[in-house]
């Protein structure tokens, strides 16, 4: 199995890759959705101790809301899009063609539009990365949560705890750019779907470091 | 000056009053809170995960219950606990964060949690004096080191144990 302290820069670089054409995706995706320009970052890969996961997105007791998706298939992974409450509120009003500021609490409904942006952000994702390395995979119904960073982020971090003592993130942000709208999006991959997505793209654990 | 101790995610730290031990943002984590009133002396571990022997790979006996509990003993013992039966045991967490698809047996964890805590507890002969566990809601905790009292906080309350 592989762990953490195995990767080398090459990894990396591929990880981070991976995020790019699968983030781009996903961000077109989304821009047909609400027929917006969409803008990304330059994906981000990092592997940091459990214990401070929650500082880089601004405090474990930050309140967001929370998309989480489970990835099945050869590769099995986590999925995670993360909103500031207002940036979600205004998601929605845009989704649901409103005037800014309509949304004010997280209804029945307004997780529904939620939840589709993930599915359909999710779908965009895992296309890419299935054309990219051959691998299938499914993902499932999306969850939502409104509550504290830190706790979403357990959620999704837990199985890694039984490869090591490190969280691997691939995160990519992306903003709207008429409107304040920045949202990650983490892909977490399960303890040995590492291995396997490194080795479909022919960067397996034998690869120079 | 009393201190706040921060305990992050499969960590585990002991202080003594008038300090104060926290954690935050516990989802399916649980965070076990020990205290000695006598000597006034706690500590708090955050565990994500019910059994070591699920680990392929890990050095921290403070991510998972059947170790993370022995080991708050044990340091507790170190700081200067003499009687481990007056040690009150409180625990917070173990939520489902993401409740409709409870179903996904992987997001069980939270329960598996809670009951890999009791269970070591009993083992260990600890009493759990109280607890919040379950539910959907992430919560953040801090023990009071002068009291022994534990404020649970979540998004909407907050309650003492």
């Amino acid at each position: 199995m592989f762990i953490m302290k195995d990767l080398g820069q090459s990894h990396f670089d591929v990880l981070k890759e991976i995020g790019n054409i699968g983030a781009g995706n996903a961000a077109t995706a989304l821009s047909q959705l609400i027929s917006q320009k969409i803008e990304m970052t330059v994906p981000n890969v990092s592997i940091m101790p459990f214990g401070s996961v929650s500082d880089i997105l601004g405090g474990a007791e930050r309140e967001v809301a929370g998309v989480y998706l489970r990835v099945f298939g050869d590769a099995p992974s986590k999925i995670v899009f993360l909103f500031s409450v207002q940036e979600a509120y205004s998601l929605v009003d845009m989704i649901l063609h409103c005037p800014a500021g309509t949304t004010q609490e997280f209804g029945d409904f307004e997780q529904s539009a939620l939840k589709e942006i993930g599915n359909i952000m999710t779908g965009a994702y895992l296309h890419a990365l299935t054309k990219l390395t051959g691998l299938h995979q499914l993902s499932s119904v999306p969850s939502f949560a409104c509550d504290m960073v830190g706790a979403i982020m357990n959620t999704a971090l837990t199985d890694l705890g039984m490869i090591g003592d490190y969280a691997l993130l691939i995160e990519t942000q992306f903003s709207l750019v008429e409107r304040e709208i920045n949202g990650h999006f983490f892909l977490v991959p399960d303890p040995g779907s590492l291995e396997i997505i490194l080795g479909a793209l022919g960067v397996g654990s034998s690869c120079q470091k | 000056m009393p201190e706040i101790v921060r305990v992050g995610m499969a960590e585990l730290k002991t202080a003594k009053a008038p300090d104060k031990i926290v954690t935050l943002g516990l989802g399916s984590c649980i965070g076990v809170c020990a205290y000695d009133a006598i000597s006034k002396i706690g500590g708090m571990v955050h565990v994500m995960l019910p059994d070591s022997s699920l680990a392929i790979e890990s050095t921290n006996p403070a991510k998972f219950a059947d170790t993370g509990v022995p080991l708050l003993l044990q340091e507790l013992k170190q700081q200067g606990v003499i009687t481990i039966e007056n040690i009150i045991i409180k625990i917070v967490g173990g939520a489902e964060m993401f409740a409709a698809s409870s179903k996904d047996t992987h997001l069980g964890v939270g329960a598996r949690n809670i009951l890999a805590v009791e269970e070591t507890c009993q083992e260990l002969n600890l009493t759990i004096s109280a607890k919040s566990v379950g539910g959907n809601a992430g919560k953040s905790i801090t023990l009071n080191l002068e009291t022994g009292i534990v404020e649970v906080k979540s998004m909407n309350t907050i309650f003492v144990l």
